[in-house]
């Protein structure tokens, strides 16, 4: 167990090693425990970035449900055969490295006035700053039929990396030559805007390439392709003519389990691998958390810290909160928000202000098939007068065409993220 | 002030610390590094053989002259183009020094 001498031995010993640059300016005089909850994109990065950037004079704990970081973004390639659930699999191990206290187990409540956060099975923590990185819960109620844990290991989601990928993979596996794959796909926004397309595009190349009959359907609730909608289109008419077909406004409205049917508003179809991705809100323990949401769905927060709009000293991370313009709901940009909130942080533990001159960058690599790759990339600078984040003009942009580097790159990317939060 | 090298204008603003000094938070370099770090690793240092180009350790006149042709578009890239653009020439200065002294 940590105490706060260790912390400041181990913030002594490691002055030489890891400051350089790091050591100016006031982080090195924060003290305190932050606690942050889901060890993400989001916290997983806020964790590491508190430790390195404070030379460990913060004292950190992280509370993660699962064992391993299992990835999203590359999950498809799972789902199409081109990757297993161990490439896409990370140890906390390198978190504890940093210093930071890792706790698998889940959190029951938290206390904003009383600042303390209630375990399951450890007990309680009291923290200084506490920092929510949940993801995003389903919105069963808006696929009825799915409520159940039993419906829900039928028609899968697979939007939460882990179990559910390999099942779908085993799903698509099992389905006869000739059967149907049908996606549906709620209204923007939701975690991942090119990610069902991206899972489109691969299991239509699984299809072509192992199952050349099967067919893959695309129902989306949104009026049209989400992301990078010339690029998909190209590549679907290049590659997937008479396997993949797009159905805009086609909104789920339930599902008939035993079936496997999607029930739209004036449509039912049946498929033999159906595949849900549900509407989605913030993770439950924000609202818990007193936190103001919009629209009942996404945390409002202060893009200087991250920190709620009302409810002081909680940070939140990542899809749970509600996007700036044009901001997407990506692992790359948890990870970014993770560092805004950690140097906000150090500033507010040493007694100061956070930093106005926040950037954060982003870019969503999507496979269309096994070797070529399409991005989307944005700069976002804070806008003090608007208060928020806007993309830099003439910054950003997409892919001049699919393509073969950038597979190496995206893979690149993968790996670099995930050390950049977990070792 | 740009001419010194980061640590040292670091030192010189540390050794200042009064109100012109703390105009500009001191921390810049180091978050703006921070938009990199999910391609090009932490503070630049990539992971060896994952296929992105380390950015960290060059001298700082060769990352700024590199970041500037993305920007302008001499240089052939897949993304750096987009993303140069994004940044102003004080900020690349700033993020061109903090990469340079890291080893
Ligand atoms: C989305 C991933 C990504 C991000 C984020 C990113 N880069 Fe790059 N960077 C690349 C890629 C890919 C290349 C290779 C050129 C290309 O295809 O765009 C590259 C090349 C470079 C190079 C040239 C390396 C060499 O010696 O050949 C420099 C310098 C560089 N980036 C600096 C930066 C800086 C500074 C930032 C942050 C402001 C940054 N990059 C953010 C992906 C990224």
């Amino acid at each position: 167990m940590f105490n706060r001498r260790d912390f400041l031995k181990a913030a002594g010993a490691s002055a030489g090693v890891v400051t350089l640059g790091g050591c100016a300016g006031g982080s090195s005089k924060a003290t305190g425990h932050v606690v942050v909850v889901g060890g993400g994109y989001g916290g997983a990065t806020a964790a590491k970035y508190l430790r390195m950037w404070s030379n460990g004079s913060v004292e950190v704990t992280l509370v993660e449900r699962n064992s391993e970081f299992i990835s999203c973004p590359i999950s498809n390639l799972v789902v199409a055969g081109e990757k297993t659930l161990a490439d896409i699999t990370v140890s906390y191990e390198g978190l504890k490295k940093w210093g930071v206290r890792v706790i698998h187990d889940d959190v029951v409540g938290i206390d904003a006035e009383k600042r303390k956060i209630k375990l399951a099975k450890h007990g309680e923590l009291g923290y200084d700053r506490a920092v929510l990185s949940p993801g995003v819960d389903f919105m069963w109620d808006a696929v009825p039929a799915l409520k159940g844990a039993d419906a829900q290991s039928k028609i899968l989601h697979a939007w939460k990396a882990g179990p559910q990928t390999v099942a779908l993979r085993k799903q698509l596996e099992d389905m006869k030559d000739g059967g149907v794959y049908a996606l549906t796909i709620p209204k923007a926004p939701y975690r991942c805007p090119p990610g069902p397309y991206e899972r489109a595009s691969m299991v239509a190349h699984y299809f072509k390439t192992k199952k050349p009959k099967s067919k893959v359907l695309v129902l989306d609730a949104n009026e049209d392709i989400v992301s990078k909608k010339g690029l998909f289109m190209k590549a679907w008419g290049d590659n997937y003519k008479g396997i993949l077909e797009y159905r805009p406004n086609s909104e789920l409205r339930d599902v008939d389990v035993a079936s496997r049917t999607a029930i739209l508003e004036f449509d039912k179809v049946k498929a033999d691998v159906l595949n849900v991705v549900p509407p989605q809100r913030a993770g439950t323990l924000v609202a818990q958390s007193g936190a103001k949401l919009a629209n009942n769905r996404w945390a409002e927060i202060d893009w200087t810290s991250m920190e709620s709009v009302n409810a002081k000293g909680i940070h939140i991370l990542g899809d749970s909160t509600l996007s700036a313009p044009l901001m997407p709901k990506s692992g790359f940009m948890a990870n970014q928000h993770g560092k805004v909130a950690a140097a906000a942080i150090l500033n507010l533990l040493a007694g100061e202000a956070p930093s106005s001159e926040v950037m954060m960058s982003n870019t969503c690599y999507s496979f269309v098939d096994a070797k070529n790759v399409i991005h989307v990339a944005s700069v976002h600078k804070y806008d003090a007068e608007k208060k928020t984040m806007l993309t830099v003009p003439g910054s950003g942009g997409v892919s001049a065409a699919r393509n073969e580097i950038e597979a190496g790159f995206a893979m690149g990317w993968a790996k670099n993220i995930w050390a950049d939060m977990l070792t | 002030m740009r001419k010194l090298n980061f640590a040292l204008s670091m030192a010189a603003l540390a050794l200042l610390a009064g109100p012109a000094a703390a105009q500009q938070d001191p921390n810049l370099a180091r978050n703006l590094v921070a938009n990199c770090a999910n391609c090009h690793g932490t503070n630049g240092k990539a992971v060896p053989g994952a296929g992105m180009e380390p950015i960290a350790g060059e001298p700082k006149e060769k990352l700024v002259k590199k970041i500037k042709e993305y920007r302008s578009g001499v240089r052939p890239a897949t993304v750096m183009h987009q993303i140069s653009k994004g940044y102003t020439d004080e900020q690349i200065d700033l993020i061109a020094g903090y990469l340079a002294v890291q080893k």
